[in-house]
């Protein structure tokens, strides 16, 4: 697979900087290190079973999605919600727009949401004059910075102490202030005021319970607690996959969510919320709004052997636990799902020929597979994506070269001489490029197309003095001679 | 219509039919261990404290009161109308606001308090959690607007863990429109992955467990 040339120099300056290595290295460490104590056998010895269980229920409710969907949907509305069903982002942005001149609203403040990210809600609102307020921390510095987001649970990881004093000096008009806490009080009270004036809630949903017709929304700051609490309005928007039969699934998913990606047993804030305030309840939203979103996961669902990739709970472990990504960063990656996850899901819900070279930038270690909390194959899925990928490809006349190369190849192949031939050649002429065990450089005639890139990054051992051919003839004469003798 | 549209281009996915029923459903996985209500609620003490939250075990309703009086510290405090909170007479604290409060009322009132006081439905031993389920006696905004937030309750409600919680409440939604489980003090570690308290809910949590 060739690589665009600016992607690969984008990669080489990300390798380059040596600060945003050690930001991501050891922001992705410690997230290890941290799951990695909360799953171990002597405080966690049902994980295995777990995983098996949680994995079980996305398989169970995804194959009877129209049904979950529809008792979901009709819980909301026994509890005094709406569902609105949305195809894609132009969707969700015009019923927002409606909702927001309907209340008259002109601040929203979103809690967390990936999905929101996933369709860019902000700019789409942003031009019809709403202003949209990122709450997370993360997500609050992220949205300043006009960024997006680096990691999927921690959206500002590439960004240091002193990146975050300059941008508050310079958006919010405070500091210089170089101290976390400190920074953090900073952004409670300007989002404090926020919360308070704001007229629509926007959050995302971990979980859609079924049985319920509730949203599930875990957080640790609480602004997801204050978006669903003091607007009068609550929109969750949430994927059509994020459905659960039932509230009695939940231990299973919470267990697992809050070890996997912040090795937490229980994040601070889980929310269970179905529908507006109730007769006597003083508090909390007069109007409940579920979004749900299709976006290209009804296209991903027919594809059985793919289908896995939408149990994703989103807990950003494969990220962490992935070579790939914590040298290349989360911009690298063309689309706001980064990491393994992003390379399974991004080419799936955007289609193939979109960034066809996002699969094969994997070395397929399996590390990703071996921490997914619903044990999602991420390895295998990447194999049939290059497949997949290879035959498009093949099927649209490209990659004329390695086509010819292999025809080539194969035509040496069937003339036993000529190959004999040809390695004779090579094994001379290669021969005065080796030092030690390698070959150091490989003459220019084949210095050249899509052999060059491939031989820039592989060492090769020089081609022996005597080929298996010629041993084995040696080998079966000298057996006759002994025999004869 | 979206609605139908996407229903039917799930059932064309999964090549299923409207009203189709549903293939055997995975048995729900609640393990519930019986424990005592002293190995209960030292577990719940050491898990809340593990996480920098306060746990205090409480003798009788005065001890509570003391406590509650020793936190508040001649500030001012919003206090939820949960029943218990009254019998530990709470209510009588000076600088302690409490009453059924218009919306509006209450959102000042919590934004300027230095200490919200509820009670708590249910707490969890295992991961040293409060659940509060929203209602005429517990609003949402005590337990989050002030900066510090103070729960009381009696002994019997501490269950074991999450599963017993959803074994004995299968469906919350049936109950209120919110249930919410507290574990801690607010927390990040947005900035450069280091742990800061009170981001956006209260920084301290205090829990005082009334044995009964």
């Amino acid at each position: 697979m060739v690589m665009a040339e600016d992607l690969e120099s984008r990669f080489r300056k990300t390798l380059a900087d040596s600060d945003l290595q050690a930001a991501v290295y050891a922001g992705t460490g410690l997230l290890m290190q941290k799951r990695r104590a909360v799953v171990s056998p002597d405080v966690l010895p049902d994980y295995q079973e777990l995983r098996d269980h949680a994995r079980a229920l996305k398989e169970h409710a995804l194959a009877n999605l129209d049904h979950y969907l529809e008792q979901f949907e009709g819980n909301v509305r026994a509890h005094g919600g709406k569902v609105v069903w949305c195809r894609d982002g132009d969707d969700v942005a015009s019923f927002l727009v409606d909702l927001a001149r309907e209340k008259n609203a002109r601040l929203l403040v979103k809690s967390k949401s990936m999905t929101t990210e996933e369709i860019d809600l902000n700019e789409h609102l942003g031009r019809h004059g709403l202003e949209v307020v990122e709450t997370d921390l993360g997500e609050f510095i992220v949205q300043l910075a006009k960024a997006r987001p680096y990691h999927i649970v921690v959206p500002a990881m590439n960004m240091t102490r002193y990146d975050i004093s300059d941008l508050f000096l310079r958006t919010l008009g405070v500091g210089p202030e170089t101290v976390p806490e400190n920074q953090t009080q900073i952004a409670r009270a300007v989002l404090r005021e926020k919360f308070l004036a704001a007229d629509i809630g926007v959050s995302g949903a971990n979980f859609l319970v079924a049985d319920s017709g509730a949203v599930v929304l875990v957080t640790n700051e609480g602004n997801g607690r204050m978006s669903t609490t003091l607007p009068k309005v609550h929109v969750a928007i949430a994927g059509i996959e994020k459905i659960i039969p039932r509230a009695q699934d939940l231990p299973v998913f919470l267990k697992l969510l809050g070890r996997s990606a912040t090795g937490q047993a229980l994040t601070v804030y889980t929310s269970f919320l179905s529908g507006p305030r109730r007769p006597g309840e003083v508090d909390g939203p007069e109007e409940f709004y579920v979004v749900l979103l299709d976006n290209g996961r009804t296209r991903l669902l027919a594809d059985e052997s793919k289908r896995e990739s939408l149990y994703c709970l989103r807990c950003g472990g494969c990220l962490n636990h992935c070579p790939v990504y914590r040298k290349i960063g989360g911009h690298n990656y063309p689309w706001v799902y980064s990491g393994p996850i992003g390379s399974v899901i991004g080419p799936l819900y955007r289609g193939l020929e979109r960034d066809p070279w996002l699969p094969f930038a994997s070395s397929l270690c399996g590390a990703c597979a071996e921490v997914c909390p619903v044990k999602i194959d991420l390895p295998r899925l990447l194999l049939e994506l290059r497949r997949d990928i290879t035959d498009l490809k093949s099927r649209h006349g490209q990659e004329w070269q390695e086509r010819s190369g292999f025809r080539a190849w194969a035509w040496v192949m069937k003339h036993p001489r000529i190959y004999e031939m040809l390695g004779k050649m090579g094994s001379f002429m290669l021969r005065p490029h080796a030092s030690g065990h390698w070959l150091r450089r490989v003459p220019f005639v084949l210095n050249v197309g899509p052999l060059r890139a491939w031989l820039s990054e592989r060492d090769l051992p020089p081609l022996p003095k005597r080929s298996f051919r010629e041993l084995w003839r040696r080998r079966v004469k000298g057996r006759e001679n002994h025999a004869a003798r | 219509m979206r609605r139908d549209d996407i229903l039917r281009d799930v059932r064309s996915a999964l090549r299923r039919t409207g009203g189709q029923p549903v293939g055997e459903v995975p048995a729900a996985r609640l393990r519930v261990q019986p424990a005592d209500v002293e190995s209960r609620l030292r577990q719940f003490c050491a898990a809340l404290e593990s996480l920098a939250g306060k746990a205090h075990c409480a003798a009788s309703c005065a001890e509570a009161f003391a406590y509650a009086s020793k936190l508040l510290a001649g500030g001012t405090a919003v206090a939820s109308n949960a029943p218990f909170l009254n019998t530990c007479g709470i209510i009588s604290l000076p600088g302690v606001r409490t009453g059924r409060f218009e919306e509006a009322h209450l959102r000042s009132l919590c934004a300027s308090a230095d200490l919200g006081i509820t009670s708590a439905d249910y707490a969890i031993a295992e991961t040293g959690t409060l659940v509060i389920l929203s209602s005429a006696e517990e609003a949402r905004m005590i337990s989050l607007l002030p900066p510090v937030h103070l729960a009381i309750l009696p002994s019997d409600r501490i269950l074991t863990s999450l599963d017993e919680l959803f074994s004995i409440l299968p469906y919350p939604a049936e109950k209120t429109s919110s249930t919410v489980l507290i574990t801690g003090p607010s927390r990040t570690a947005d900035i450069e992955m280091t742990l800061i308290r009170k981001v956006h809910g209260p920084g301290e949590v205090h829990v005082v467990i009334v044995k009964t």
